[in-house]
């Protein structure tokens, strides 16, 4: 019985999904739409954590040491500093390749190069380069090395720790500010414009239904249960969210691949069109998914209202 | 079978749809509820459907008091008793087979049944070549035919039919009115509410005269009288 019931909903809901042509297609453009702000979201919120995460990238805290200091002591505070849970990499940079880097940042500075060339030895001291894996912990791994240089005491081989430098403090700390920032807008952004885009579809299949109030009571009067006469138009809302999906999933194929160079170029090398190709079960599940709560939600609860009978 | 007991209506404005009214429909009978619009008559309908509740008083249906029926069980009750409106109120994206067919399927049953009895009914309201035609490809005349097909098809106990006549042409409506005098002839309950004098004295049935919210009359062969 609840088969042959399955059975007619899903015929009457494909028939009337395609007999109302008019009302079918207006409301999948405007689930099209909602979709489409759906995918958007997902690509920005990619490339905003892309870029973002190319910002922190650029932070670190260096630790210069003495032009004394053992390679091997040198060594063991890198390992010391690559078992902190804070610590993302540490990259150590001997004096020679400091020297060397020292000499091609100049190699335009015929000045600076012969005053290094005076010197009778390399006045450069290895440095520890260290990324913490979120900004906000450079001050837990800043604290730990100058614990190191205190307990060390005169025979510490720190030189110096760029984080207490104000400067480089200070543009630590606004980077942290300007990226929890553009996380918290992006998000408040895209969930409100998600909403909106939500409410326009929901407000569209209620309309939609709106135009079937008279038949819904017919069908009560004639003895259709509550089941019977929701499940139809249950079915046709899932269909303007499965064609709706698809069709949003169609439109993202060449606009990824349009937009794929520019915003590998310019938002910290993420390729939309590789991301889309890459994750596309995912986001056709986001999508398809979305659609389909949505279509099938709002006919459920727009029809309820006419059920009163 | 049909017992309207003491029944008001009274709207939040104050306004009296219904005052009082008591009769009692027995198995087989034809009734006609006349009077002037705002009598009361669509009221009366309503309250046999589920679809009003009265303000004081009871409808029995069956023995049963049909506004304590839970609601699950009012479609049940709505099978028994089939409805035409005047505006014949067929579901216009369905084809005349599909709307007949829609009453059937609501109540469970079998496709086989509904293969059998659409074409069927349909023959018996004229309408056998027009089964795929929809509601807007059919005259007046035709949509009250199928909405009449609609309300047979399930052999239900009782007809109700308000106004069925009211938006059709002489011709029409005589037709109308000799299915539901077929119908009734084969045992069927028949409910008609009109204000058609024609109808009714051609009719020469029961006659339940309705004026603002009263019965002001119940003749067992009547006319119209206003």
């Amino acid at each position: 019985m609840k088969w042959v019931l399955f059975k007619r909903v899903l015929r009457a809901g494909v028939l009337d999904f395609s007999r109302n042509a008019f009302v079918s297609i207006a409301s999948i453009l405007v689930m099209t739409v909602t979709l489409f702000t759906v995918g958007m979201t997902i690509f920005a919120g990619v490339i905003l954590g892309s870029a973002l995460q190319e910002l922190r990238d650029k932070a670190d805290v260096n630790v210069y040491f003495t032009t004394q200091a053992p390679e091997d002591r040198i060594l063991e505070m890198k390992a010391s500093l690559e078992a902190l849970p804070e610590v993302a990499s540490v990259q150590y940079l001997s004096r020679d390749e400091a020297l060397a880097q020292f000499r091609d940042r100049h190699k335009n500075d015929q000045l600076t190069l012969q005053a290094l060339d005076e010197l009778p030895d390399n006045p450069l001291g290895a440095v520890l380069n260290v990324k913490a894996k979120d900004i906000s912990q450079y001050e837990t791994i800043a604290t730990f090395l100058q614990d190191q240089q205190t307990q060390d005491g005169a025979s510490s081989v720190i030189d110096k720790i760029n984080f207490y430098d104000e400067q480089h403090r200070a543009a630590l700390e606004r980077l942290q500010y300007i990226t929890n920032s553009a996380q918290v807008l992006g998000r408040w952004i895209v969930g409100i414009l998600i909403l909106i885009t939500l409410a326009i579809s929901f407000n569209t299949l209620r309309l939609a239904i709106y135009t079937s109030r008279d038949e819904i009571q017919v069908m009560r009067l004639v003895g259709a249960g509550a089941l019977y006469v929701r499940g139809p138009f249950i079915v046709e809302g899932i269909l303007y969210g499965l064609v709706a999906g698809v069709i949003t999933l169609l439109i993202f194929y060449p606009l990824t691949w349009w937009l794929g160079g520019p915003t590998g170029n310019f938002f910290g090398g993420v390729n939309v069109f590789s991301y889309y190709v890459s994750h596309f079960f995912s986001i056709f599940g986001i999508i398809i998914g979305t659609g389909v709560v949505l279509g099938a939600a709002a006919s459920w609860l727009a029809v309820q209202r006419y059920l009163k009978i | 079978m049909i017992y309207y007991d003491r029944v008001s209506k009274i709207y939040a404005d104050n306004s009296v749809a219904l005052e009082d009214v008591s009769f009692s429909v027995e198995p087989g009978e034809f009734i006609s509820l006349v009077g002037h619009s705002g009598a009361g008559k669509t009221t009366l309908v309503k309250m046999l459907l589920a679809e009003e509740k009265p303000t004081t008083g009871s409808v029995f249906f069956e023995s049963i008091n049909v506004h304590e029926m839970p609601t699950s069980k009012i479609n049940t009750l709505r099978r028994k008793i089939g409805t035409v409106f005047q505006d014949f109120r067929l579901l216009p994206n369905k084809t005349a087979y599909e709307n007949i067919a829609f009453a059937m399927e609501a109540s469970g049953k079998p496709e086989a049944e509904i293969h059998s009895d659409v074409p069927h009914v349909l023959e018996l309201v004229d309408l056998g070549d027009k089964m795929n035609n929809f509601p807007h490809e059919l005259s007046g005349g035709e949509q009250q035919r199928v909405a009449i097909a609609r309300a047979i098809v399930n052999q239900p106990d009782v007809i109700v039919a308000d106004e069925p006549t009211g938006n059709l042409d002489p011709v029409n409506t005589f037709e109308i009115v000799q299915i539901l005098k077929k119908i009734n002839d084969l045992g069927t309950t028949i409910i008609l509410t009109t204000h058609n004098k024609g109808v009714i004295d051609s009719l020469k049935k029961r006659v339940i005269t309705m004026d603002r919210g009263k019965v002001i009359r119940d003749d067992k062969e009547g006319k119209y009288i206003l």
